[in-house]
Formats: C-alpha cells, structure tokens, sequence
C-alpha cells in the first residue's frame, strides 16, 4: 500500500491557449518513491502540464490531487508551499550572486539585522552536501559549469519546503556524461528519500537509466503510461511520434509518381559543415527534384543544421556549395539571394510578423530581395498574395488581416508564401506541420513534392516519422549533433526509429 | 475590396486621438478665448494664434516626423534636443563674421553679413545632424548598446558639443538672410510651414514609396522574424536615427533663425519630451511597429495649440512642463496593455459569443 | 590560484578600473596645477559633488535592478523651490526638511508604482517625472528665491575641521558619505539588498525564486526618490536659494558616475563604493577643468559623455570575457 501510494494525481487536465488546445483530458499521477518520466515532442504538452502544475498556468478543467486532497494551485509560490519544487533547463538563478546566496537567499539568517554571510555559507554548503558536492559556496554562481549550477538549483528547491515532489524539467540537456552521473545519483538518492521526481528529457537512454515508469504526450493527449520495464525502446518512439494512417494516402501516392524524376544533379552540397558547440561535421547532398527527409528527435541538431544550411549562424568547419559554387558569406540575406529559404520550427518568433498584414507578409522576403528602392507597387503586391493565398489555400476573409489573427496552419501556409514569392531552388522546411490539423497537414505535405516535382529541392523536417517517411526520396537520421545515418529508397520506420534511438 | 472594416478602424483610431484632442483644446479656445481664432493680414502675410502654432511648431513637427520612425524600430532617440542645439550653433558659427578675425569688434559682430555662402551653411547644418544621427544609429545598430543608453550619450555630451562650437557664448545672429526660414513668408503663410510640408513630403516617399517603411514596422514588431525574412534590420536602424538626426538639424536650423541666435543650453530643450508625446500622440507604439507620419505631425500640431492656448490664458512657460508630462503618462497607458486589457474585458462582458468565436 | 586571480580580475576588473582612473586623474591634477596637492581641494570634491553622491547612490540602486531614474535633477529642483517657499512662509526647518523627505519618497514611490504595476518603461516614466517635477517647481515659484532662515545659514556656513588635516568640510557634506554607508550595509548585509542584485541579473528568475520583487523595484525608486530629496536639501543650504532651474543635467551626470562606477547598465553587477569614486572622477574633471581657467565647463559634458562611453566599452569587454571563462 505505502509503496503504490499516489502522493500526486492529475486528472481531466484541460488548457487551452488562443487556437491552440494544448493539453486535452490528461491523467497523470505520481507515486511516492518513483522516477516517472515524462516523454513527448515538441509541443506535446509535458510544458504546459508542468506549468498548471507549479501554478504559472491555469487549467480550464481538471482536478490536482496530493495526498488525496483536492488543490487549487495558485501560483509558483503556492507550488512551492504545497511541497512541489521545480529545476527547470534553464537553470532559473542569479549568476552574478553567490552560490549560497541562491541556496539561501528569501531564508537567510540575519544576526543583529545584518546578513550572517558565514552561517549563510555554512547553510549552503550544508545543502550541497546532502547532494554530495563540495564547493566554494563563496563564489559567484555564474563561476561554475551549468551542472553544478543544475544541482544548486536543485539544492535550494529541497533545502526549504518540505519537498514531496521534484520536478526536473530537462536538467541534462547540457550536461556532459559525468555531469548526468553525477546527477543521476543525486535523484536516486533523493528517490531513496521517498520524494516523487518527475524526469523531463529528449534523451532515451537516461529515460531507461533512470525512469521506473513512464508517460507518453502526443499533441496535448496522453496516450498512456507505462512501466519502463515493460516498454521497448522502439516502441516508446512510436509512441511518441504516433503513426495514425488516417487520411494521408494521396500524399503518398503522389510521391510515388514523382519518384523517377528525382534526377541524379547534385544542387546543394555540404561538405563537413559544422560549429562547434552546436553542430559536429556532417556532409550532405540535395539533388534536384527532391525532398530530403531530415529525421531525429527534439535536440538532435536537425534545426541548428537548417539554421547553417540557411546561414542563420556562421559555419566555423566546412564548407557549402550551391550548383558548384561555394558560399562565402552567411546570412539569410545572402541566402536570400541565393535561392536558399527556410520556413523556421518557431513560427511566432522567427516567422510571422504579427502586427502586419498577410499581404505584407507573403511579399517581405521578395521585398527584403528586391531592396530598398524597387518597391512592389501596391497592385504588385495586391496580385502576389492573392496568388499565394489561392495557390495554398489560405483561409482568411481578404488579405488585410493581421496575420497574428491567422490560425497555426494558416500562419504556417503564410511562411510557406512568403518564401514561395522569392521562388528559391532549395527550400528547408523546420517541422512545417507541428500543431496543425491534419487537413492542413495533408496540404502542406502534397505541396512540398509537387514543388520538388517542379524542379525545387526541399529539406524536410518533422518529429512525425510517418510523415518523413511519406513524403522524402532519402532520409537522413540526426543523433546528439551529429548525422547518424543516411537511407534511400525503401526504409521501414523500425529501422529509423532504431538508428534514432542509438545504440540498443 | 477597399473597404475593411478592422483596416479602417485602426486607421481612424491612429488619427483619433490627436484629431480629438486638437478638436477638444479649439472648441475650449472657441468657448473661452474666441480671440484664438483671429487671423489678420499684417503687411504681406497673416497673422495670428493659429498661424503661429504652425510656425512655433515647425521645429516640432519635424523632430516628431524622425522621431516617428526611430520609435516605430522600437527604439527611441533622447538626443534630439542636443542635435538641435548643435545644428543652430553650426549656424551661427558659420555666419559669425568674426570667425578668424582677431580684432572683434561689436561693429563687426553685429554686421548683417555671413563669412560663409548660406548654401554651404545649410549644408554644414544638415551634415552635422546626420552625422550626429548616424553616430546613434551605429550604436544601437553596430555595438548594440540599448537606444536609451546610446542617445543619453549625445544627449550630455551634445549640448557640450554645442557650447564647444560657440565657444560657450550665446551667438546672437545679425545676418539678415538667415532669418528668413524662421519668419519669412511665402504666399502669406510662413516659410517654416513650407519646409515642414517639404520634409513630410520628403520622408512620406522615403517610407511610402520605398520599402524603408514596411522593414521599419516589420523590425520593430518582431525583429528576428525579420533577420529571417532577409531584411538587412541594422541598416533599417541606422537609416531611422540617421533621418531623425536630419530632421532635428533642420528643426534646429529654424529654430536659431526664429529666435536670432544660438544657445548650447537652451536651443531645443526638452524637444525629445514633446517629440516622444507626439508620436505617442499619433498613435505609434513605444515598444514599435505601426506608425503614421501624420499622426504624429498633428501630435505636434496639439501640443503647440495646447501650449498657446494655456499661454493665452496666461499661464508661465514652465509650469506647463507639468502638465506635459502628466499629459504624456495618460497618453502613453491610453495605448498600453494594461488599458487594452481593461477595454477588451469591456467589450467581452458585452458580447461574449465574439469572443468565443475567436 | 591563478584560476581565483582571475576570477578576481573579472570580478572586481571594472572597480579596479574606476579606482586607477580617479588616482590617476587627481594625480595628473596635481601634477599640472599644483594647486591641487593641498588637501582641501580633495575635500573639496565632496563638498562640491556632495550633492552628486546622494543621487548616484539612488542611481546605483536602481540601475542595478536594471531600471533608470532619470527624476533626480527635477526631484532636486522641486525639493529646492518647495523648502525655500516653505522656509519663506515661515515654516519651521525642522518641519521642512522631513516633509522634504517625504515628498522624495512619495515622488519615488509612485513611480516605481507605474514602472512596475502599469509596465511603463523606467526611462518613460521617470522622464515624465523630470519634468513633472520640474514643472512643479515653477509653479511654486518662477524666479529664483533665496533663503534666508538662520537655521539654514547656520548648516551653511559651519566648517567642520578635519582631524591632522589643514582642511574642512560642512554639515552637510557629511550627507552624502553617510548615505554610503547605509547604502553599503543595504546592498551587502539585507535580503532587500541582495534581492536587488538578483533582479537586475534576472527578474523572472528572482520570481521564480519567491523573492519579492514587485515589493524591492518600488523600494528601490522610493530610495532613489529619498536619495534625490536629500541631495535637494544639501543644495538648498548650500545655495541658500531654491529655483526650478537647479541641478539641470544632473541625471546624466550621476548615470555617468554610476556607470564609470562599474554598474552596469543592464544591471545586476556593480557596487556603490564604485559609484563613490565614479562621483570622484566627475568631480575631478570638473575641479582640473576649473584649475585651468581657460578650458570651459562644457568640456565636463563632453568628457562625461566620452568617458560614459569608453566604461561601457569596457564593461561589455568584461560581460564577454566572464561569458567566456
């Protein structure tokens, strides 16, 4: 009984965000003594889940029950007096202070009015050696590497609150080997201690190392949870990228019209491009007439090679070629020019200009081409978006409106416009249909090789596999940063999940 | 096909404000000061309130013009002021007949005759303020210095430039000529309205007819969006504080004629506070994006009506900075978030099928 | 040890700096007017700046949370015009002076309000309240009114000799180093202190950590609001006058103290004993300025403004440096 205990349940956990419905009826409970790890991609919900559950956000429907009892969790605050601490990616402290300052400081012990600096110290050494951990606690926090950093995050989330729950929030996505060891002891210890962990993370094999059962997001739904045991690997994976057949087999049969005109010319080509910290050497080809499928889970460094191919970042190895020439200066300017577009995975950051007109956007990057001075006359640009809007079908009642008032698909039809306009040769698409329906979806995906049929060379990147697979003439599969493997023609999804997952 | 609604009401709303206000402050003017609305022919020109609220206003109205789009890229541009002062002081300097001579004296000083052409003056003045204009521009935009920070630098050291270039005095102007662009007249009407409607002109084709004008909203709603559309967002930057510099020369240009002289501590004071309020007023977003250069010139438009008016009333110069500034404060939460919010609560507790259908 | 050094470097780099850059200025003084060797003109730059230090101080803390208050000179000015009316209409200085601090406070309180609740950018706000305050000023009085009380004389015009020294400061000159003090033990030994620092380094982490924000940024313009009121109080009794036009520039000067104090604009990384010797330099300059006689005050605004601009070239220097170690 004490040992199955939920000290934690969620259930019915609805929210929705304007367009978006972000989580869906989700169940979640949490045990006393367990590591349960929380798995999905992009945009699955596991953020928002832990945000209604730390109180930054509010459910529109649902119960949180700890202990049995019913809570309504207010804020961050009151998350934390409930005995739920959080350590976020990012670790959520002050650099430019000491380390014991962001242990103790909101509890610091005061002699005579002023702060006891050495009882401080004291403290927070104390804490870090409960994680087994011996530092100067003196020093600024900004001194030390983002995994001591981590455990000092996670030090202060326990020293104070009579923690029941941890939640750790992708606390390795920047730590090296030795670092998540170390880590990994620290849970296990606390796991020891009784205290219920939630385990965020892209990467599998900690999952494995660590979780003793798992749950699995997909789109804002649970799908379900499982004891780690008794979920392979592979499986997992198929999980998370779901593989609904519904209403996508037109797609396919057009690929399989296009297949033979995929010519052997090679367009753009890389030759060990790489930068350091980001990306390790990888070499690719685009042919004409293709799409490229670009494989890998979250984190993999599939969008920090579209940010290099697309010369949002500067290369520091490597080189690339377009049509045999090589490209000396990186810029999405230059890439512009070139005929290199990318449609980038964070629509509302990097893509739409919200407070401008869907005219205005569809024509930007055809205009940031043209100059200052060769200004598209307002029938010009009056006849471009009309164009696009019809071509893609983008729903709107004209094209005046704000394109912030545009829904996801069509914000992302929108981008697809903008870059059409320029009519580029290579054409890099970041998750294109993350978070859209699966009409649009269907669109987006017949769209793409009908382009590549016209002679246009497309990357494709998506964390749904089916989706890949469907519409790609090759696929190249990203592991930790690097490229792990490359297949063309007839490739089952077991064999790309696999080389996704690593090492078995 | 031309006829949106949501088009139209934002339109309207962008010139709403300042229509209204202006709208408001003439019709008390009608009530309690009718003498407000006087105009008279003196000589060969007109005469009266509201002739000289397009004239005093000029310099205004031109700073508000640059300042409009400095703060439509989201960034603000504090040094006008300090701009203006130079700009005059180059003016004076250049015409300052003594310039070299050892032997000054007050007959020379106060001849009507210039050492320099007034083309080369003119020149010199515009340069110095786009100079001043890029050297912002090249902060924010190169070094990446926050554009309050970067043009609080000018804004110290440029009135100490002024005062550098006039070797601290305050240049009185004997030069005839030069007094023109600040009181002459064409056509009855004063020749600063005509460099107003030039420069408005001017920028209008610069932001309408070019594609300067979509990149200055596009970087100021969402800079990175931006960057990966293709748009080259420095340049668009150092462009904006480039034109503002401009215009604040101009501005000074007039300014120093009007007044018959040059002074580094007071030439243009506390234009960068009436600036901003203008181009709040015309409805551009501290924080970037939209802009209407109209708007803002009729921003410039109310604050010089207000200002006369409350002088007509016979109320002191510097008690009016309060008023401003409490003017500004309503101004700018008029347009914030915050007041957004409260209005949208508003309209949902009035309809709440709109909202959901959204 | 050598790692530790270079943490020290880094981490004490620009105080370093500032501190080098005022010895060698004063010494450069004193080298080429000799003038300046006698112990009274070092002196002097806390008599003179005195006012200068309360409101960097006030400046230093707000700048560290990663705001701006750009209401110093105005708040000086009203404070200023407000006494010397009050004093005239026969009000007791005894009255004057804490309804004088309150004002400040109140002053600063609202804006810190409106910075913080109505989100309205710092340097908009308390621009606005330049010349709210300003105006306010003029509106008590338009000329410049002199103040006559005894009370006020008296603080004016007691030298206070300093032990083994051939030199003096007055009353109110002790102001502004007392006022560093207590801003001394504020910024190391309270949680409000080290609560400041943690949002000029990151605001929604130091609310991720359960620290009272929205309680410390009002404080912080309430402080600089009380640290603004003090120094119109100093300037008042030593001009003997209040006037609207008082002190203009003076937020430009003390952000440039600030800065060449080592804080950094972005906040979060700064101290005031830095600001103390920021003050210095600019007080320096001035006094090297006046020594010579025939280099003209302006020079002071220019050389502020280079010298702003050369510490926030260092400054960033630093910030990549310590980005990169």
């Amino acid at each position: 009984m004490a040992e199955n205990r939920n000290i934690l349940s969620m259930t019915g956990i609805t929210k929705t965000f304007p367009g978006v419905l972000a989580l869906d009826d989700v169940d979640f409970s949490l045990r006393k003594g367990e590591v349960h790890g929380l798995m999905g991609e992009n945009g699955a919900g596991k953020s928002t889940l832990i945000k209604v559950l730390t109180g930054v956000e509010q459910p529109d429907a649902g119960i949180i029950e700890l202990d049995g009892r019913s809570v309504h969790v207010r804020s961050p605050q009151h998350s934390q007096e409930l005995g739920i601490s959080t350590v976020y990616q990012e670790v959520n402290l002050c650099t430019n202070i000491s380390v014991a300052e962001n242990i103790v400081l909101g509890h610091e012990p005061h002699r005579f009015g002023v702060l006891a600096w050495k009882k401080m110290n004291a403290l927070a050494s104390q804490a870090l050696k409960r994680l087994e951990i011996d530092i100067d606690v003196a020093q600024p926090l900004g001194n030390y590497s983002l995994a001591i950093q981590q455990m000092v995050a996670i030090a202060r989330s326990l020293e104070f609150t009579s923690a029941k729950i941890l939640i750790l929030d992708e606390p390795t996505s920047s730590l090296d080997v030795n670092e998540t060891n170390l880590l990994f002891d620290v849970v296990r210890k606390l796991k020891s201690e009784g205290l219920g962990i939630i385990f965020i993370t892209h990467f599998l094999d900690q999952i494995y190392r660590i979780a003793d059962r798992i749950t699995v997001l997909r789109n804002g739904k649970l799908v379900d949870t499982y004891d780690t045991a008794s979920l392979p690997r592979v499986e997992l994976i198929a999980k998370m990228l779901g593989r609904s057949m519904t209403d996508l087999d037109a797609v396919s049969k057009s690929k399989v019209e296009h297949e033979q005109k995929a010519s052997g010319e090679c367009l753009l080509e890389a030759k060990g491009l790489g930068l350091k910290g980001s990306l390790e050497p990888v070499e690719l080809a685009l042919r004409v007439n293709e799409v490229l499928g670009l494989a890998g889970l979250l984190g993999s460094g599939r969008t920090e090679l579209a940010g290099l191919l697309f010369g949002v970042d500067t290369p520091d190895s490597g080189s690339l070629t377009l049509s045999g020439k090589t490209i000396q200066r990186f810029s999405p300017l230059e890439s512009l020019k070139n005929g290199i577009a990318l449609c980038p995975e964070d629509r509302k950051a990097e893509g739409i200009v919200g407070e401008l007109t869907i005219r205005e956007n569809i024509i930007l990057a055809l205009q940031a081409r043209y100059g200052w001075f060769k200004f598209l006359s307002a029938e010009k640009q009056n006849e471009i978006a009309q164009k696009y809007i019809q071509l893609l079908g983008i729903v709107t009642p004209s094209s005046e409106q704000l394109a912030k008032n545009l829904s996801g698909g069509n914000q992302q039809k929108l981008i697809l416009a903008r870059w059409l306009a320029t009519n580029p040769q290579v054409l890099i698409l970041d998750e294109p249909t993350r978070g859209i329906d699966v009409g649009a979806k269907a669109e987006i995906q017949k769209l793409v090789l009908d382009l590549a049929a016209q002679g246009k060379s497309c990357v494709f990147i998506s964390s749904e596999l089916e989706e890949v697979l469907r519409i790609s003439h090759r696929i190249v599969v990203m592991r930790d940063h690097k490229k792990a493997a490359e297949y063309s023609g007839d490739v089952n999804d077991q064999t790309i999940m696999q080389t996704m997952a690593g090492n078995l | 096909m031309k006829n949106y609604p949501l088009l139209n009401r934002i339109r309207e709303s962008r010139l709403f404000l300042p229509l209204g206000a202006l709208a408001v402050i003439l019709i008390f003017d009608a009530i309690y000061a009718p003498g407000f609305f006087n105009i008279a022919i003196q000589g060969d020109h007109l005469y009266g309130n509201l002739i000289d609220v397009v004239n005093n206003g000029a310099p205004l109205m031109l700073v508000a013009i640059g300042m409009t789009l400095v703060i439509a890229t989201g960034g603000v541009d504090l040094s006008v002021g300090a701009v203006i002062a130079i700009s005059a002081a180059m003016g004076a300097v250049l015409i300052n007949p003594a310039l070299g001579n050892q032997l000054i004296t007050n007959e020379i000083l106060t001849r009507d005759a210039t050492n320099t052409p007034l083309p080369i003056i003119i020149l010199a003045d515009l340069a110095a303020g786009t100079l001043c204009g890029l050297w912002n521009g090249f902060l924010v935009s190169r070094a990446r210095i926050q554009p309050m920070v970067a043009t609080l630098i000018l804004m110290v050291a440029g009135r100490g430039i002024a005062q550098l270039i006039t070797n601290g005095q305050i240049m009185t102007i004997y030069y005839t000529p030069y007094f023109w662009f600040g009181n002459g007249y064409i056509f009855g009407l004063p020749v600063s309205v005509y460099i107003v409607a030039i420069v408005f002109i001017l920028a209008w084709i610069l932001v309408r007819k070019t594609s300067i004008g979509l990149f200055i909203e596009s970087v100021g709603i969402n800079s990175k969006s931006s960057y990966y559309s293709g748009i080259d967002e420095k340049n668009v930057k150092l462009l904006a504080y480039a034109f503002c510099g401009f215009c604040a020369a101009i501005a000074g240009l007039i300014l120093s004629s009007y007044v018959h002289s040059a002074d580094g501590n007071n030439n243009g004071l506390n234009y960068e506070l009436d600036a901003i309020l203008a181009v709040v007023m015309g409805g551009t977003l501290m924080t970037g994006g939209r802009f209407s250069l109209f708007a803002s010139v009729i921003g410039a438009v109310v604050i010089w009506t207000f200002t006369l008016t409350v002088y007509t009333l016979g109320v002191p110069a510097n008690a009016l900075l309060a008023a401003k500034a409490v003017l500004v404060m309503v101004v700018i939460l008029l347009y914030s978030d915050y007041f957004r919010r409260f209005l949208n609560r508003f309209s949902e507790h009035k309809g709440p099928e709109h909202g959901r259908a959204n | 040890m050598a790692e530790r050094t270079k943490f020290f470097l880094l981490r004490y780099g620009p105080l370093l700096t500032t501190m080098t850059v005022f010895v060698l200025a004063y010494l450069a003084g004193g080298w080429l007017y000799p003038a300046m060797k006698n112990p009274q003109v070092f002196f002097n730059l806390f008599i003179n700046g005195g006012y200068l230090l309360l409101v960097s101080i006030g400046m230093t803390f707000v700048i560290l949370t990663g705001g701006i208050d750009l209401s110093v000179g105005g708040v000086i000015a009203l404070t200023t015009a407000a006494s010397a009316a009050l004093l005239k209409a026969g009000v007791s200085p005894f009255v004057v002076m804490p309804l004088m601090v309150i004002l400040g406070i109140v002053f600063g309180l609202t804006q810190g309000c409106i910075v913080h609740f109505l989100k309205v950018q710092p340097f908009i706000a308390t621009l606005m309240g330049l010349y709210f305050a300003r105006g306010m000023a003029y509106i008590i009085s338009l000329e410049s009114v002199t103040i006559k009380d005894s009370f006020y004389k008296s603080l004016a015009l007691t030298p206070i000799p300093i032990p083994f020294l051939d030199a003096y400061v007055y009353i109110p000159t002790l102001v502004g180093p007392i006022m560093l003090i207590v801003a001394i033990y504020l910024t190391y030994f309270t949680r409000f202190g080290r609560t400041i620092y943690a949002i000029g380094n990151n605001e929604q982490s130091a609310l991720l950590m359960g620290l009272p924000v929205a309680r410390t940024k009002i404080l912080v313009y309430s402080f600089s609001g009380l640290c603004s009121a003090l120094a119109g109080i100093v300037f008042s009794i030593s001009l003997l006058a209040g006037y609207g036009q008082f002190a203009t520039g003076t937020e430009l000067d003390a952000i440039a103290s600030v800065v060449m104090g080592g804080t950094s604009l972005a906040g979060g990384v700064g101290t005031v004993i830095g600001t103390l010797f920021g003050v210095l330099i600019n007080q320096t300059i001035v006094s090297i300025l006046q020594f010579n006689g025939t280099l003209s005050s302006w020079w002071t605004r220019i050389g502020v403004g280079i010298l702003t601009l050369i510490f926030i070239g260092i400054q960033s220097l630093f910030y990549i440096r310590r980005k990169h170690s």
